[in-house]
């Protein structure tokens, strides 16, 4: 949320925050994704139009983070969602989240147009 | 209601809508789900859906040491983390007779306080967002970046905080910090006021909130709603006054209370005064504070394996969004046998199916903001 | 006000259906029989000089040695300023209560809370369903005997090799 605000401010990079998925190219996920939630994570990435990148944001939805001994948190997004960049931090600073979305911006400006490997078979749900 | 009894009456096909609000959606609250009815606008039922954050902290519990689990209750609410740092380990010191150092009892309510002004300051903000007004949001943002700033300098982190430890705090306070700190006070005393100039006294704020959900002293206390929630609806409570813990005796400091400033007692627009005046008060608190800050160590002398007698005990502490409590029960081990993480959000998130009957939509949004619901206080 | 005037009271009130008065501690609570619960917090709220208005939090203890569930309730009287306790021993392999919402209506979360994650059922309660976990979850969690499950909804729930050693 800081990063939105007037300090490390993600509009400058050309990041608007829409509110439906169904009119943006970036899904972060932040905060710890419980078994309760991925189903509907899953549910709002196929609901993105291609192409779309998604950064997993913060050590809980990296890989379950300090949250290892409970029942109810998945570890990690990348069980339910292929993912771009991860950003680490418990939780992560502004400026490693800025940073994050530039590395975004180049990976796409790095992709070759037209030819983008299919991430969904064989990456899904499996650890 | 009236509207809809003639167009019914003229033969059109009506029904309700069955809406999901959640739980992914632009307001800053966390991921809460509300499936409601309506019919067009005015809401029929609204069911709360939590759990989607989920994070069975409580279990957790019985598995890491006392020591442990202090980075834990961080993260039980990590607007409010000093808090929950300081109940649990109030828990741990009240079941095993440990005394806290005197300058550590004063390092706590330093850094509670500016915890408070800071998860005040992200309530106020979201709730102007949430009602339309976009930039109250980023002025409250600029103030809370020098907090955090102070906050790092006095404990490391910006947002989760794992600063108080059983037996007093991790850290002690340098005297740039208590500068920087006064110069910051300076600050945003004025501050306020614009954001009252902004916000509070906007007659278009004022009118989307006077008379909305009203809530009376008798719903306030047997929905066991806590916190500015309760003092919004005239109820003089604070467990800062009224079970002293902590250094609180030795301060002085009024509790604001709703009076029905603008509309009815106890509507969202009382709810959300108490939070702007209690701004005011942890100012005065913190200068206090501040001037009255003794030397000495920071921390007692604790043990490493830390294993208090048989025994629960049950501590509250004046969080930002109510009084939070922790009900732990040791069985004499080096790890406890239960923690009960006991919130204010959770149980404003009960009275919400009752406000919201006969509201229209935009209303059941104010109304979740004057209550400063946050998801991870709900699910834990 | 005393706790013990407070149990005292209580007793005359109801002379079977509470017991096992313990005052030293720092929390004084005493039990009470299961069918008497709703009665007792109701005379505890009503009462002049008692006025117990509010239920601060009902929750659940599992002592599998004892083959007990022990469902406790914390209520503040905010006009005298005291808390008391009371707890309900319930057997472990069928925990059955009545419920307070009658009486509080915030109990309605508590319970649904405590259902989820202890399994005890609140007999007469509007709407006992899960809070916290998905509606397919199967098993609760907070007893202590709890295993989890290998997967949920597709989800395998292994975890890198180096926690498994600390899991209790």
């Amino acid at each position: 949320m800081q990063t939105g605000g007037p300090r490390a401010d993600l509009d400058r990079f050309g990041a608007v925050p829409r509110a439906t998925p169904r009119q943006s190219d970036l899904m972060i996920v932040a905060g710890t994704l419980t078994y309760k939630m991925a189903k509907r994570t899953k549910l709002l990435y196929d609901q993105m139009p291609d192409p779309k990148y998604v950064i997993s944001m913060g050590s809980c939805s990296n890989c379950g983070g300090l949250f290892q001994l409970a029942y109810s948190v998945c570890k990690g997004v990348d069980k339910i969602v292929p993912v771009d960049v991860y950003v680490p931090g418990c939780p992560p600073r502004p400026e490693a989240l800025t940073e994050g979305l530039l590395r975004i911006q180049d990976k796409m400006m790095r992709e070759r147009w037209l030819v983008r490997p299919s991430r969904l078979e064989g990456d899904g749900a499996e650890a | 209601m009236n509207e809809t009894a003639p167009v019914q009456s003229q033969g059109f096909y009506t029904e309700d809508m069955t809406i999901s609000v959640g739980p992914q959606h632009p307001s800053t609250h966390g991921v809460l789900r509300f499936v409601v009815k309506t019919d067009g606008e005015v809401i029929s039922e609204a069911i709360p859906d939590v759990g989607y954050l989920h994070r069975s902290i409580e279990k957790i519990g019985e598995k890491v040491t006392w020591h442990g689990y202090v980075p834990y209750t961080d993260r039980a609410d990590y607007l409010a983390a000093m808090f929950a740092n300081q109940v649990f380990c109030m828990a741990a010191e009240k079941l095993a007779g440990t005394e806290v150092t005197r300058r550590g009892e004063f390092c706590r309510i330093i850094a509670c306080e500016l915890n408070r002004i800071a998860s005040h300051l992200i309530s106020v903000g979201t709730f102007g967002q949430d009602i339309g007004a976009m930039t109250p949001f980023v002025h409250a943002l600029r103030e809370r970046e020098t907090i955090n700033n102070l906050m790092e300098e006095i404990c490391g982190a910006r947002l989760t905080y794992n600063y108080i430890r059983i037996g007093g705090v991790g850290y002690d306070i340098l005297p740039e910090t208590c500068a920087r700190i006064i110069a910051f006070l300076d600050h945003f005393e004025p501050i306020v006021d614009e954001f009252n100039r902004l916000l509070s006294n906007n007659k278009i704020f004022i009118e989307r909130l006077a008379g909305v959900a009203v809530v009376t002293k008798e719903e306030a206390l047997s929905y066991n709603l806590v916190g500015p929630n309760l003092r919004g609806s005239g109820i003089k409570w604070d467990i800062r006054r009224d079970i002293p813990y902590s250094i609180y005796p030795e301060l002085e400091f009024e509790v604001p209370v709703g009076t029905g400033r603008v509309g009815t007692l106890g509507d969202s627009y009382d709810r959300y005064w108490v939070r702007i005046r209690e701004l005011q008060e942890s100012c005065k608190i913190l200068r206090q504070c501040l001037k009255m800050l003794p030397t000495g160590p920071a921390i007692a002398k604790v043990p490493r394996k830390f294993k208090p007698p048989v025994g629960e005990c049950y501590v509250r502490v004046e969080a930002p969004r109510g009084d939070m409590g922790f009900y732990v029960v040791s069985d004499g081990s080096e790890y406890p046998y239960r923690v009960r993480i006991r919130t204010g959000s959770f149980t404003a998130m009960s009275i919400i199916d009752k406000l919201s009957k006969g509201i229209m939509l935009a209303d059941l949004i104010a109304l979740i903001g004057s209550l400063d619901v946050d998801a991870p206080e709900i699910d834990r | 006000m005393e706790a013990k005037e407070i149990y005292l009271k209580l007793e005359k009130q109801f002379p079977d259906k509470v017991g096992n008065f313990k005052g030293e501690v720092p929390e004084p609570y005493c039990l009470v029989s299961p069918e008497a619960i709703v009665e007792t917090s109701r005379f505890l709220r009503d009462d002049a000089s008692l006025k117990f208005e509010v239920l601060s939090d009902l929750t659940a203890l599992d002592w599998p040695k004892e083959e007990k569930i022990q469902v406790v309730y914390h209520l503040y009287s905010y006009s005298n300023k005291c808390q008391f306790v009371l707890k309900v021993d319930l057997p472990r392999d069928n925990p059955k209560v009545p419920t307070l919402e009658g009486v509080w209506k915030v109990a309605n979360w508590f319970e649904r809370e405590v259902f989820d994650l202890f399994g005890v059922i609140f007999e007469g309660h509007a709407d006992l369903r899960r809070i916290m976990l998905p509606e397919d979850w199967v098993g609760h969690p907070l007893r202590k005997d709890y295993v989890e499950q290998e997967e949920y909804d597709g989800i395998s729930t292994q975890r890198a090799p180096l926690v498994e050693k600390l899991l209790r």
